[in-house]
């Protein structure tokens, strides 16, 4: 069986996300950009399906990190690694990458395709439904839990409430993954230096970013809180005697 | 073109999702300005009083065995053949499970422009401007949509599910759908979310853990402080992931919807996917290293320390409090 875990890149929540001059994007000078937490449980559950007649293959669009990203996916156990060149630097939407996607697909002829259910900076829908849309394969989204028998996938869709609807798909189809049946696996920094020596990374030119179908933006921002939270400062125990304190008027306790 | 905007209603085993009512006062309020219909679009089977207290001038109806609960495949190609015929002004999707599956495949194959993550739409001049929320909260995009046919992902939180609800019943409309042969996908079966664990959206306080608890061996400090204040331990979606706590304890777009005397958010970002299940809590107590973190603004109270630091001396407090009481 043939997987193809397609990936993204999105900012690191962890740094201070600054708009750039233009006041429509992100700042990208000091951008850094990660592997995107569902795509991580995406390629986990691929790892989760592998025997030894699996071959999976990530594929992640050009940025500078994607090296890193690819490396990591290879010291897991990813076959192939493919990052998508040229065009990147600016940013790409899902349609974008969706289209860039297209040529890869076809050559490796994937049965599964498995992505992140969606990214934090998704604004023209998420990658999953548009690949599907373009390529005409069906899509589940929102999975926790699959498996594959004689050519079908059955899938755990995710509903609120803790709904689940369990799903058949005829391969090939595209898969949205919302968590891995097992939390996506540490790998040594050691091993993937390893992989960096001796793991193949292929470039592939996919030409002109087409991003129609998502929306130009007018501005970007970062929301002025208009109600915020009563900030509680002082040391532990003031903080604590206070917060309790806060319970008791509310009389909870 | 028409200036209609349709509402895809989303429901499960017979019952209207909250997204379907947010969506419609959302539709509502900009059919006030720009002129056009609010269209319910329904797809099930003998499902069509589903729409009865939806607030909508009329409802496109399908009634197909194929339609009865929800199938993507199903779905996408009903859609796309209302949506070419109807031209819609916009068809609005839930940011939902069910929401973003088909709005996507639309999208790429109608040739329709998407917006996502959209929290408000406003009508300025002729046009409609979207409002996006991304990047867990912290970042807002704004433009306008085209003047064509768009889909829009909606999350809650921009518009009260009560104004999308109204007691006249929509006008009914049949629809005949094209041939659903050939399905790629089909739905087996449903599993019920396991009843014998605490249900977390009766109890009166939740002590909810998010990333900043960093360990599961850390788990019981917030367990402690939960059964000295008498409430239970919740989750956001990154602890449930990794196993520490059971899905029933999960908080969120995907777990539980909760609404609790207290919420005390522990090492939570305030992801709009965790804020959705959460921001009905009477009150809301936020503890976060991260000053800029979003759920200081969907918190009352909030301070900004290391909740392994904090956890034991709270924990302390409450149970000096409850020994007195």
């Amino acid at each position: 069986m043939k997987i193809m875990v397609a990936v993204k890149l999105v900012p690191d929540l962890v740094e201070n996300l600054e708009i750039a001059p233009g006041g429509t994007g992100l700042d990208r000078t000091y951008l850094r950009l990660i592997l995107s937490e569902p795509d991580e449980h995406a390629l986990e559950q691929a790892l989760l399906l592998k025997d030894e007649s699996t071959d999976i293959t990530v594929v992640a669009p050009g940025f500078e990190e994607a090296d890193d990203v690819l490396f990591t996916a290879a010291a897991k156990g990813a076959d192939r690694l493919v990052k998508l060149t040229d065009g990147f630097q600016e940013g790409c939407n899902c349609h974008a990458l969706a289209r860039a996607l297209r040529g890869i697909t076809s050559e490796i002829q994937p049965d599964l395709i498995l992505t992140g259910v969606q990214a934090h900076d998704d604004l023209d829908g998420s990658l999953g439904p548009l690949l599907a849309g373009l390529l005409n394969l069906p899509y589940v989204g929102n999975v926790a839990g699959l498996s594959i028998t004689e050519g079908k996938a059955t899938a755990r869709k995710e509903y609120s409430g803790g709904l689940i609807g369990e799903m058949e798909i005829g391969l090939p189809a595209v898969i949205g993954i919302v968590a891995a049946e097992a939390p996506p696996r540490y790998v040594a920094v050691s091993k993937v230096r390893q992989m960096v020596k001796s793991a193949t990374l292929e470039p592939y030119p996919v030409g002109d970013l087409d991003p129609g179908g998502g929306i130009e933006l007018d501005r970007m921002y970062k929301p002025e809180s208009v109600e915020r939270a009563t900030m509680i400062e002082g040391t532990a125990e003031e903080i604590a005697v206070r917060l309790i304190e806060v319970l008791k008027e509310l009389d909870v306790l | 073109m028409s200036q209609d905007i349709c509402v895809v209603i989303e429901h499960l085993q017979g019952h209207v999702q909250e997204i379907s009512y947010v969506m419609a006062a959302a539709a509502r309020s900009l059919c006030e300005s720009v002129g056009g219909k609010c269209i319910g679009i329904l797809l099930g089977r003998g499902a069509q009083d589903l729409a009865n207290d939806l607030d909508v001038d009329s409802v496109i109806y399908l009634d197909e065995p194929a339609l009865a609960e929800y199938n993507p495949d199903a779905y996408q190609l009903v859609l796309a053949a209302i949506i070419s015929e109807w031209h819609p002004r916009l068809a609005l999707l839930g940011q939902t499970s069910i929401g973003t599956d088909l709005a996507g495949m639309l999208s790429m194959r109608l040739g329709l422009p998407l917006i996502s993550h959209c929290q408000r739409l406003v009508a300025e001049g002729d046009g409609i401007k979207f409002i996006s929320q991304i990047c867990g909260g912290r970042i807002l995009a704004e433009g306008r949509l085209p003047s064509s046919t768009a889909l829009v992902n909606m999350v809650p939180g921009g518009y009260k599910a009560d104004a999308g609800r109204s007691t006249r019943s929509p006008e009914i409309m049949p629809f005949a759908p094209p041939p659903l042969v050939d399905l790629h996908i089909s739905l087996k079966r449903y599993i019920q979310p396991p009843k014998e664990d605490v249900d977390i959206s009766l109890e009166r306080i939740l002590v909810a853990v998010g990333r900043g608890i960093q360990r599961k061996d850390n788990l019981p400090l917030a367990e402690e402080l939960a059964e000295a204040l008498g409430g239970a331990v919740c989750a956001s979606r990154p602890v449930v992931d990794q196993g520490w706590l059971q899905p029933t304890r999960l908080v969120g777009k995907s777990g539980m919807k909760v609404a609790p005397d207290v919420y005390i958010a522990l090492g939570i970002s305030g992801a709009p996917e965790h804020v959705e299940g959460m921001s009905d809590s009477h009150l809301i107590i936020a503890i976060n290293t991260d000053p800029a973190a979003p759920i200081f603004s969907a918190a009352r109270y909030g301070v900004e320390a290391d909740i392994l630091d904090l956890l034991p001396v709270l924990t302390e407090q409450a149970k000096k409090i409850r020994e007195v009481a």
